[in-house]
């Protein structure tokens, strides 16, 4: 936080995840994205005259999961409501969500900054509740254009809403949360949490305390939308508190002042500016209500408490365990936990079969992670298991390859699958016997009295010759083992 | 006697006997749809050709000696809210007047699978919002006892096809009252089952927490033998009540021992016509033949059951026929004027409900809008739903010392075409005694008892605690074993 500015900017965020449940939330209808528009669609989905919800108790428990891990309390009791309102994505005339008694509430996420610009914090979580997800408008109303489309996959797709408490203070905080936020619900298997394809969507209400004459002012509140990466969302809302900072310059305009309403701003990344948008979407009355065709939903202590005991080591955990156990510096448990709970497992299996973690760490972070990013795959596709990339890391700690070598064979292991041996088989790596090396090291020096008198001078250096021209006669010598030998058998001559 | 004038009972005695094939007695019916339909008007659509095919199907399966369903080859007639697979499921709306379903409605899915043979789609209220039948886009049905006077409704269609023997049993829909109103205003039995007891699925949506299917039929026997086809858990309702469903066809004429009615207080004062309760109290004083004991009952709620219900089932329509927008199906207007301040889509809304939705589903939709709009939600729905709790109270603490209640079905019979379009009010307040069951979710069911001197149907309510269908239906089996008004027909003009 910038102690420099002459606010203090006061953001809350509502996230929507869309949960990685196999069938949609009310109907049985496969959940996935990227089908051809309309074809994972049923009289359910589609809202058409008759059909009637039945809950898929399977988005309830993975929703009851994330909020456990959001350390939110679950009531025993939940049940539906209807929110009303028309829009063209919206077939049925109302969405299916939950209002005054949702599935959870009263939670935090504790983050912290590992570049330690902040100390370690608590946001709290408002609540967390179920809804359906509405379908998507391929057109352009405002255009007025006549062949209006629309696709009705997405409806009904079971989404998670996420609503935090006013307690994020910069952008950079907000940009912490939601980071830490997206790898707990991976961690827990919830959501892919995907941006680019909407299933994880932010949108972040925000105003600023400004003290004047003693007396702490609060802007009015703006809800900023249309945000479509975590990026965005950080650019948006820098720019949302200097713009609220000139407005309030200007116009002097506080929350709660007469005439003042909750403004609508949508983000556009591209021209880096928010625009607001038609008022009409503020004020209105959703009309809510019990929904008639849902029983409500129950849950027993029992259930929940096996919810917390089955949620298993969460990142803030992991971290702590990998610096502790394993001797990482934080920054190197911070990166691994990152990438998520398998790589991590692929570090534990790496780390247990070298018998040392931050080599383990250095060779994932160097090789596997490039491998990873630069294909695009994630640690299951990694093509070499912990096991094999641990026997070549033995090989090369006991000096029977090089460093520059070992990162050959496991390339090759890479590329074709091999084994280590295999693999160094095929690039025509065998061991050296000391015997063989010792002889070599015999014919180099006496190739070369220059040499064997530089050193017998105390010119060490000049044993860097003999080193190069024995790679170049034999490229499986240890380079170390040369220098070492051809050093002790010059002095010995 | 003709094919048309037997119950569905003695149907099926004389297709098992041969005496009958469904082809002759489907053919009869239709036969009967196409004299009278001018008259009447109770079908907004029916399908001869479909009709006569699955009778043939049927006919020669039971020729084959293969094992039928419980109503095979009868004809069934179903109110025109219930999605069938085959041609159009209106709601007697101009909103939905070209749309077909998908798919069948879970209760045409079992009449499908009992084997019987449906003849077409009975006239309504649009949406089935009213008690006359006389909101539906396709005109009014005329009461088959006397042509100027109202069948009831909304099921007025379903009614009128028994009573105009166009069909021995029918299918209705009953949110306030709009099974047993019809059928005790068109002298047919109406039972309006346990919320839950019957599957929602494919009933297009009045009032959710409301709506219940039921059989309709000239005998009690008729109706239970439908109900015991319609009752059960359905996997795609979740409303819908698990457990075992009895055969009620087999139950209903077991005698009834030392059963304990309890007369309802508030349901024989101001407002309730003279003809309508001497004949209730007659009726009454049956029933005490038959042994049972009579008390008087009170529910100290049950008059506000009208303001209730006419918040609930509004509030919930006014949700439920949002769908009806336009852009996905069904109706939509053309020549969307330019709207400045909404846009183009809103513009388009508009015009499609204000074009495709009656006077009377706008107003319960105004209703409803009101009732749950922000400032109003406490003062109005929420005191409705708490009302509806008191009155559930009431049912229970009752049905502590008595069996079943009894009591008129509708304070007057069936009043002429056209008398309360204008009077909204008057025409809720015809509900007043059937909400109740409703509110509470509680089976009830109207028996004919009577004709007044001008010679309309009357009709006693029976009701019970949940899931008390057996009851019930043994109650009107006993009445009707005792009494033929059942046995009456109306004086149709003949056909030339
Ligand atoms: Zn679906």
């Amino acid at each position: 936080m910038n102690d420099s500015l002459p606010y203090t900017t006061i953001i809350g965020l509502e996230v929507h995840v869309q949960l990685a449940t196999r069938s949609k939330l009310f109907c049985r209808c496969e959940n996935r994205y990227g089908a051809d528009p309309n074809t994972l669609t049923c009289p359910v989905c589609a809202g058409l005259p008759g059909a009637l919800p039945v809950m898929n108790r399977s988005a309830y428990e993975l929703s009851v999961r994330a909020a456990v891990g959001l350390n939110c309390e679950i009531p025993l009791f939940t049940k539906w409501d209807r929110k009303n309102y028309f829009y063209a994505d919206l077939p049925k005339g109302f969405q299916t969500s939950q209002f005054d008694l949702p599935l959870s509430q009263h939670g935090y996420l504790d983050i912290s900054d590992p570049k330690g610009e902040f100390s370690d914090k608590r946001i709290g979580i408002i609540r967390a509740h179920l809804e359906e997800d509405a379908g998507k408008s391929l057109h352009d109303e405002a255009a007025g254009k006549a062949d209006s489309r629309i696709d009705l996959n997405r409806c009904g797709t079971p989404l998670l809403e996420i609503v935090s408490e006013p307690d994020l203070r910069s952008p950079e905080e907000v940009g912490i949360y939601l980071s830490d936020l997206k790898l707990l619900l991976e961690y827990l298997r919830i959501s892919d949490c995907n941006m680019q394809e909407g299933s994880l969507r932010v949108d972040a209400n925000i105003n600023l305390h400004l003290p004047v004459d003693g007396e702490l002012k609060a802007t009015p509140i703006v809800e900023v939308k249309n945000m479509n990466s975590f990026r965005a969302v950080q650019r948006a809302l820098a720019y949302e508190a200097v713009r609220q900072y000139e407005q309030w310059q200007e116009s002097g305009r506080c929350l709660g002042d007469p005439g003042v309403t909750k403004e609508t701003r949508g983000w556009d990344d591209d021209a880096g500016v928010s625009r607001s948008q038609r008022s009409k979407e503020e004020s209105s009355d959703y009309r809510y209500f019990p929904e008639p065709d849902l029983p409500p939903v129950v849950i027993t202590e029992a259930e929940v408490e096996a919810h917390r005991l089955a949620l298993g080591e969460l990142p803030a955990a992991l971290r702590t365990r990998l610096v502790a156990e394993y001797q990482l510096p934080e920054g190197d448990a911070d990166v691994l936990v990152n990438q998520g709970r398998p790589l991590v497992d692929y570090f534990f299996s790496l780390a247990g079969a070298i018998d040392d973690g931050k080599i383990a760490s250095n060779w994932i972070q160097q090789d596997v992670m490039r491998y990873l990013s630069e294909v695009g795959v994630t640690i299951d596709d990694y093509p070499v298991a912990a096991e094999q990339l641990g026997s070549l890391i033995a090989d090369v700690l006991a000096k029977k390859l090089s460093t520059s070598r070992g990162r050959e064979v496991l390339a090759q292991m890479v590329s074709s699958g091999e084994t280590p041996q295999a693999a160094m088989q095929s690039l025509g790596i065998v061991e050296v016997d000391s015997a063989a090396t010792e002889q070599l090291c015999r014919e180099l020096l006496e190739a070369n009295p220059k040499v064997v008198a530089d050193i017998k001078e105390g010119k060490m250096k000049a044993v860097g010759a003999l080193v190069g021209q024995a790679k170049q006669r034999n490229p499986n010598v240890q380079p170390q083992e040369v220098r070492d030998l051809c050093l002790r058998l010059a002095g010995e001559m | 006697m003709a094919i048309v004038d037997y119950t569905a009972t003695e149907l099926l005695e004389r297709m098992d006997s041969r005496d009958l094939t469904s082809r002759d007695i489907t053919a009869a019916y239709l036969a009967q749809i196409e004299t009278h339909h001018g008259e009447v008007n109770a079908l907004v659509r029916w399908d001869a050709e479909g009709a006569m095919r699955t009778a043939e199907a049927i006919d020669s399966r039971r020729e084959l000696g293969e094992p039928v369903g419980l109503l095979a080859g009868v004809p069934v007639v179903v109110k025109d809210n219930l999605c069938t697979s085959r041609h159009v499921t209106s709601c007697a709306s101009r909103m939905l007047a070209n749309y077909c379903s998908p798919y069948d409605a879970t209760v045409i899915e079992r009449l499908k699978a009992a084997d019987a043979v449906i003849l077409g789609k009975g006239n309504m209220d649009e949406f089935a919002m009213g008690a006359s039948t006389e909101t539906s886009a396709f005109g009014p049905t005329h009461n088959p006892w006397k042509l100027g006077h109202i069948p009831g409704g909304s099921s007025g269609g379903s009614a009128a096809a028994v009573a105009a023997s166009m069909a021995p049993v029918s299918l209705g829909s009953d949110t306030g009252g709009s099974i047993r109103q019809p059928s005790a205003h068109c002298g047919v039995v109406g039972l309006k089952p346990t919320y839950g007891r019957v599957s929602r699925y494919g009933l297009i949506a009045f009032g959710s927490s409301l709506d219940c299917i039921g059989p309709m039929g000239r005998t009690a026997e008729d109706v239970a033998r439908v109900m015991s086809v319609l009752a059960g858990n359905d996997p795609k309702d979740a409303t819908s009540i698990a457990g075992p469903v009895p055969r009620y066809e087999m139950s209903c004429r077991e005698p009834l021992d030392g059963v304990r009615l309890g007369v309802i207080d508030e349901q024989f004062g101001e407002g309730l016509d003279d003809e309508v309760a001497s004949k209730v109290e007659m009726a009454i004083r049956e029933f005490e033949g038959l042994g049972a004991t009579v008390t008087n009952i009170s529910l100290p709620h049950i008059r506000y059951a009208i303001a209730a219900y006419y918040i609930i089932a509004p509030s919930e329509a006014s949700s439920n026929l949002a769908r009806f927008d336009g852009a996905h199906y069904g109706y939509r207007a053309e020549d969307i004027p330019l709207d400045e301040q909404d846009g183009p889509l809103v513009a388009m809304y508009r015009k499609t409900r204000r074009e495709g939705f009656g006077e009377e589903v706008k107003r319960r939709i105004m209703l409803g809008t009101y009732s749950l709009s922000a400032g109003y939600y406490d003062a109005y729905y929420l005191r409705a739903l708490k009302i509806r709790r008191l009155i559930a109270q009431d049912f229970a603490d009752a049905y502590k010392n008595v069996d079943f209640l009894i009591g008129p079905v509708t304070p007057t019979p069936a009043f002429e075409i056209g008398e309360k379009m204008e009077d909204p009010l008057a025409m809720y307040l015809g509900d007043s005694y059937t909400v109740g069951a409703n509110l509470a979710g509680l089976p009830a069911l109207s028996l004919p008892c009577g004709h007044t001197a001008e010679g309309l149907p009357v009709a006693v309510q029976l009701q019970g605690p949940a899931l008390s269908e057996e009851g019930l239906l043994q109650l009107a089996c006993a009445f009707q074993q005792e009494s033929d008004w059942h046995l009456m027909r109306p004086e149709l003009t003949k056909a030339e």
